[in-house]
C-alpha cells in the first residue's frame, strides 16, 4: 500500500524529564522535523498504561512511539525499565493481532538530544510511510472509546 | 391471564452454560416462577419469535440475554427483546464481552468456515457450504448470515445491567434474583442503570487466599509443567494468573483449587482494556533490565494474545486482530 500523499499519523508519548525536554529542545534550537508525530507528555514512561496505546491503534493511529530517560537516568530510579518490558510485551501481543512489529516504536532520549530526537522522528515516520495506513477499525462501525461503568454490589 | 411480571431468557452465540447456571439455584428457580410469568425462554420453553414479536413493547419486566452478537438473527432478536423488556442485562461473559465465541475474531470468516468445513474432523467430500439462501422445491429458506466481527450486546442495544462470568456463580444469580423480587415487593430499589450486578467491587486476588509476597519473575510456565507452591501466589511462582485484571465475584474458585484465573469475569472496575491492563501487570513484574533477557522470560508466554484476551476480545479496544478486521472489510 504504497501511497505518495499518505501522512502517518503517529502518537508520541514522551517523559517529562527527558525525551520530552528533547523535543523541547529541538523546538528552541529550531530543527525542523517531520509534523506527523503528535506529543503527548507524561510525567515518566512508567505511567505509559498499554490501554493508551491500544486506544491510539483504535482510534486511527498509524503508529505509536514511545520515549523516556536512558536506561540509569530515569527521574524515578527504574521507571523506564517498566516501559522497556511493556514494549516488548505489547508488541509481541500487537504483532500476533497482525500488526507490523514496526509501528511501535521505543526510543531513549536525553534533555540534551534534541538532534537525536529529531532525526530519529523522521526517520521513523518514513518507516511508516512505506508501512502505509494502519487502518485498524471495523468495517461500517464509528471507533468509541468505551467510559468507565459504574459499579454496585449486589453480593459477595 | 396472569398478573405476574413477565420474565425472558435469551440465548444468542453462547454454549448454554448460562442457562445450567440458572437452573443451578435450585428450589430458588420455583421463587422465579412463584413471582414471574416465563413467557420467552428457548432452552426450557416452546415458544416462537412471533409469540415476542406479538408482545407490547416494554411487557417484559426482566431479559436475561446471554450469548454475543455472531449473526444477524441474534441481532434481530437483541434488538426485540430490547424494545419488549424494560430491564435487559447481559448476561454472562459473551454478552458483557464476547467470551469464547469472541476468540474467533482472531480469524477472518473464510478461516473459521473453512476449519468447520472442510479440515480432518469433518467428513465433507464435496466441500459444501452453507448458503445464506436456497432454493427449495417448497421455497427459499434462509440460514441467519455470519458477521464479520462477533460483537457484545451493548455494541447493539443499550443495556440495562451487566451481569459478567463463565458463567455468572448460581449463589450470585439467585442474589440477584432475590433482589429483584424485593425490588417488586418495594422492599428495596434497582441499582443505577449501567450497574455491574452480582459482582464484587475489587478484582479475583482480593479473594485469593494464596500469599502475595514480592512479584519479580525470572520465567514464565505452564501449569501441567510445574510443581506449584499451594500457599503462593500463581503469579510470583511464573504461571500467568490473570486475577490482578479480572472482576471480583466467583469468590477465587480457580485460584483456591490450585488453577490460575484465566478471567471470566471480565474486566475489572476500572479496566478499559483487559488485555492491556495485563500486559501492565505481567511486564511490571519481569525481573530483569536487560532486553535480550526480557525477551528470553516473554517466550515463556506462549500465547500472550490469547492469555490477555481469551474472555474479552470481542468487547476490547482493538475488537479483533487486524488479520480479521481487514479480510472481512466490505
Amino acid at each position: 500500500m504504497l501511497n505518495g500523499n499518505f501522512e502517518p499519523v503517529i502518537i508520541g508519548f514522551t517523559c517529562n524529564w527527558c525525551s520530552y525536554r528533547a523535543a523541547d529542545m529541538a523546538g528552541t534550537a529550531r530543527m525542523k522535523y517531520a509534523p506527523n508525530v503528535r506529543l503527548i507528555r507524561l510525567m515518566c514512561s512508567g505511567r505509559l498504561d498499554p490501554t493508551f496505546i491500544f486506544k491510539a491503534f483504535a482510534g486511527g493511529a498509524d503508529a505509536v512511539l514511545i520515549s523516556g530517560c536512558h536506561p540509569g537516568d530515569c527521574h524515578y530510579i527504574e521507571q523506564n525499565y517498566k516501559a522497556l518490558r511493556r514494549f516488548h510485551l505489547m508488541k509481541r501481543v500487537l504483532t500476533q493481532m497482525g500488526m507490523e512489529p514496526g509501528r511501535l516504536k521505543l526510543l531513549w532520549a536525553s534533555a540534551a538530544e534534541g538532534a537525536i530526537f529529531a532525526s530519529e522522528i523522521n526517520k521513523f515516520v518514513e518507516e511508516v510511510r512505506q508501512l502505509g495506513p494502519l487502518n485498524w477499525r471495523v468495517p461500517g462501525e464509528a471507533v468509541s472509546i468505551p467510559t468507565q461503568k459504574t459499579q454496585v454490589e449486589v453480593a459477595a | 391471564m396472569s398478573a405476574k411480571p413477565k420474565f425472558a431468557m435469551y440465548w444468542a452465540a453462547s454454549c448454554g452454560g448460562c442457562e445450567i447456571a440458572v437452573l443451578n439455584i435450585h428450589e430458588k428457580i420455583l421463587d422465579v416462577d412463584a413471582n414471574f410469568e416465563v413467557v420467552f425462554w428457548p432452552v426450557a420453553m416452546d415458544a416462537k419469535y412471533k409469540d415476542v414479536e406479538a408482545m407490547e413493547d416494554g411487557s417484559i419486566l426482566l431479559t436475561l440475554f446471554n450469548g454475543g452478537i455472531r449473526n444477524d438473527e441474534n441481532e434481530h432478536i437483541a434488538k426485540l427483546l430490547r424494545q419488549k423488556s424494560k430491564i435487559l442485562v447481559a448476561f454472562g461473559s459473551c454478552a458483557n464481552e464476547g467470551c469464547i465465541p469472541g476468540l474467533a475474531n482472531f480469524s477472518p470468516i473464510k478461516e473459521i468456515v473453512d476449519t468447520a468445513f472442510s479440515t480432518i474432523t469433518t467428513v465433507n467430500p464435496n466441500n459444501i457450504r452453507p448458503q445464506a439462501n436456497y432454493d427449495m422445491p417448497e421455497g427459499q429458506i434462509h440460514i441467519p448470515t455470519l458477521y464479520p466481527l462477533l460483537k457484545t450486546l451493548d455494541q447493539v442495544v443499550d443495556v440495562d445491567y451487566y451481569m459478567p462470568g463463565c458463567p455468572p456463580e448460581s449463589h450470585q444469580i439467585a442474589a440477584v434474583i432475590d433482589l429483584i423480587i424485593q425490588v417488586l415487593q418495594g422492599k428495596a430499589e434497582l441499582p443505577p442503570k449501567g450497574a455491574f450486578i452480582g459482582v464484587g467491587a475489587s478484582t479475583v486476588c482480593d479473594d485469593c487466599k494464596r500469599t502475595r509476597d514480592v512479584k519479580k519473575i525470572t520465567e514464565f510456565g505452564r501449569i501441567q509443567l510445574h510443581h506449584a507452591d499451594p500457599a503462593l501466589c500463581l503469579l510470583e511462582q511464573g504461571i500467568p494468573c490473570n486475577g490482578p485484571a479480572t472482576r471480583q465475584g466467583c469468590g477465587a474458585l480457580c485460584p483456591t483449587a490450585g488453577a490460575q484465573c484465566i478471567g471470566c469475569y471480565g474486566p475489572a472496575e476500572g479496566v478499559v482494556d483487559y488485555g492491556a491492563r495485563l500486559v501492565a501487570a505481567y511486564a511490571s513484574v519481569i525481573d530483569s533490565k536487560d532486553p535480550a533477557e526480557i525477551d528470553r522470560i516473554l517466550d515463556g508466554l506462549v500465547d500472550p494474545a490469547g492469555q490477555f484476551y481469551r474472555f474479552s476480545l470481542a468487547g476490547s479496544l482493538l475488537r479483533g486482530s487486524l488479520t480479521a478486521i481487514r479480510s472481512n472489510g466490505n
